[in-house]
């Protein structure tokens, strides 16, 4: 039987920033429905390749397919239309604006009315708003922020704030949700909440890519890993298979995968 | 707190009787006024009406968007000028209001996206130094394209501007319905009465709404707004472009009102002017800028006394009140921010915001 055709596909990325090597020749298989990690010491690479995935980033060379789409040079709205939503390793949310709003401007992509339908306040502008509210609210009920609904997002706790960045990313419909170490920061039973939040994002569906170094949790939850060192991949497969491998035990300096 | 169930707090009956009064209060504002402080008080009105309305189309830009636009007189300046060149002996052309009031909202929106291009990867000093930089631009042009063919007449400016005209009814005559006068000031009173609620329906609108939305996290953070899948290229034209069009009307409304116009109204100064009626008002709420809006229109005109108070108190002008009005406004403007930094009437998240920054400075002095 053969294999269906992976959600995201990476090809030989490159990308440097002045004389620094922050990517050399990165490929990577993303399937669909798994929790795929990447992993890899501080500096190896990892949020540069999210940033490259997000369209925040143009590479050197390279390419990736995802979900059929070449959606290399492509700016990131573009990048979040074809459906990857990410989170950032230093959350940043509208800080401003409630936990509500937040999820509400990540429907941004999915909904249509423009300033016409704005000021006339048409049947179908309302509609479409009251259909952004109510998905908002679902989505705060989802990573279990709901009770924070109107508060402002930069009052929330550090916990909650990276709840609803996953909300708002959710917001967007995607089918690959990239999370920037999303339990970094946060206490073991935090980071068990989260696992089970994100084992229930996978089960409704969404891709995950997940960077992180609780090694505890990639271990748990993850179905395949890549390690990058350096701007390389150094290791993917199963979880249990990249801890024995003697490149990355190197590459950790034996220590804190062992 | 839901903002939407405090202001249901009344009920729709309740509502009506107040928009009801309040519309009362509007309509008889002018003749009051006339009868209380003098024809030229209900002038000053008409011109804080019009600074309503340029204040709203800013703040879109600043309060909404979070662009830092110091040229914005500029396109007060395109409004004004499209509709002089349109209804005066300049040309000799004598375009009818409908038309060149959206015209001049039009070619202002057109400016604003064609200046609003080059600045969109600017952020705060630098987009602030590039947009005064085209608003001096525009006001230098319309100042010098009188040669080598004579387009805007130059410094000289453009007279004998066509009123706005309602069938036979021209807005610069006097009539008189019923025993009432109906001076010029007056009609134009509620043209731009009309103007400016429709500009704080429409300002409104656009907060409450997706576009609205789009703005404001442009603002608080465009890396994470664009990976949200907001075309924050499109979204910050469309910021300049509103705000613009508010500008386009107003400027063409300004030209009509006065029959005259000349490079000298759209000075750095108007444009600082404009911006510190939404900075002081309270950016990003429409409320404090309409507020703003009046204050900064009428407190200058108010100064104007204090040689009539000079003379009531020491029987002499000692000085010169034009220069003293100037010194007591700016030090009123220092005053308001000192004790209201987030404005007079601060949107309710910018009040929180400063808020929270009090804190953390206490703590850090607390801390030191």
């Amino acid at each position: 039987m053969p294999e269906p055709a992976p959600l995201l596909s990476v090809a030989g990325i490159t990308k440097s920033f002045g004389g620094l090597a922050a990517l050399t020749e990165v490929s990577l298989e993303v399937r669909r429905g798994e929790i795929f990690g990447l992993i890899g010491p501080n500096g190896a690479g990892k949020t540069t390749l999210f940033n490259v995935l997000t369209g925040l980033y143009q590479p050197d060379r390279g390419d990736f397919i995802f979900d059929g789409e070449r959606l290399v040079g492509l700016k990131p709205h573009h990048v979040a239309a074809y459906g990857i939503a990410r989170t950032f390793q230093n959350i940043r949310l509208f800080g401003n604006m409630s936990a509500l709003e937040n999820v509400m401007v990540g429907r941004h992509v999915r909904t249509r009315s423009g300033v016409f339908g704005a000021i006339l306040r048409t049947a179908a502008t309302r509609s479409e708003e009251a259909a952004i509210v109510r998905r908002a609210y679902e989505l705060l009920d989802y990573v279990g922020i709901v009770q924070h609904a109107g508060g402002l997002a930069r009052h929330l706790s550090y916990g909650d704030q990276r709840r609803l960045e996953i909300a708002r990313a959710l917001a967007t419909e995607p089918l690959l949700l990239a999370l920037d170490e999303p339990a970094a920061g946060m206490n073991a039973t935090e980071t068990n909440e989260l696992k089970r939040l994100l084992e229930k994002i996978r089960g409704d569906g969404v891709t995950l890519l997940l960077i992180e170094h609780d090694v505890k949790l990639v271990m748990g939850l993850c179905d395949r890993v890549a390690v990058l060192d350096y701007g390389k991949k150094i290791a993917e497969g199963a979880p249990a298979a990249v801890r024995r491998d003697p490149a990355v035990i190197e590459a950790y300096l034996g220590g804190s995968l062992a | 707190m839901n903002p939407v169930a405090t202001r249901r707090a009344l009920s729709p009956r309740q509502r009506w009787l107040a928009y009801l009064v309040i519309a009362a209060l509007l309509l008889a504002l002018p003749f009051a006024v006339d009868a209380l402080l003098g024809r030229a008080w209900v002038r000053i009105i008409d011109v804080a009406l019009l600074f309503i309305l340029l204040a709203l189309g800013l703040n879109i830009v600043v309060g909404y968007a979070g662009l830092l636009d110091l040229g914005y007189i500029a396109f007060f300046a395109v409004g004004a000028y499209s509709y002089a060149l349109l209804a005066s002996p300049q040309f000799g052309i004598h375009g009818s209001f409908l038309l060149l009031l959206p015209l001049g909202a039009l070619v202002a929106g057109v400016f604003g996206i064609v200046l609003g291009a080059p600045t969109l990867r600017l952020r705060g000093d630098y987009l602030a130094i590039v947009t005064l930089g085209f608003g001096e631009i525009i006001r230098i042009f319309l100042n010098n394209l009188n040669r080598p063919v004579n387009i805007t007449n130059g410094p000289q400016g453009i007279t004998l501007i066509d009123p706005l005209q309602f069938g036979g009814i021209a807005l610069n005559q006097s009539y008189s319905v019923g025993g009432l006068t109906i001076a010029p000031v007056h009609g134009y009173y509620f043209v731009f009465l009309a103007c400016a609620l429709l500009a704080i329906i429409i300002s409104l609108r656009l907060e409450d709404s997706r576009i609205g939305r789009a703005w404001v996290a442009i603002r608080e953070d465009e890396v994470a707004a664009s990976a949200m899948g907001i075309n924050t290229r499109n979204i910050k034209l469309l910021a300049f472009a509103m705000g613009a069009t508010f500008g386009g009307i107003s400027g063409g409304l300004f030209a009509s009102f006065q029959g005259f116009i000349s490079p000298e109204s759209f000075t750095l100064l108007d444009s600082i002017m404009v911006l510190c009626m939404v900075v002081l008002g309270g950016m990003g709420n429409v409320g404090g800028v309409v507020l703003g809006a009046i204050l900064l229109t009428a407190l200058p005109e108010a100064l104007r006394y204090v040689g009539q108070l000079q003379q009531a108190w020491f029987g002499a002008v000692y000085i010169d009140p034009s220069d003293l009005r100037m010194l007591l406004f700016g030090l009123a403007l220092v005053l308001m921010m000192l004790f209201r930094p987030a404005g007079l009437w601060p949107s309710s998240t910018r009040r929180r915001e400063f808020a929270i920054e009090d804190e953390a400075g206490d703590e850090e002095r607390a801390n030191a």
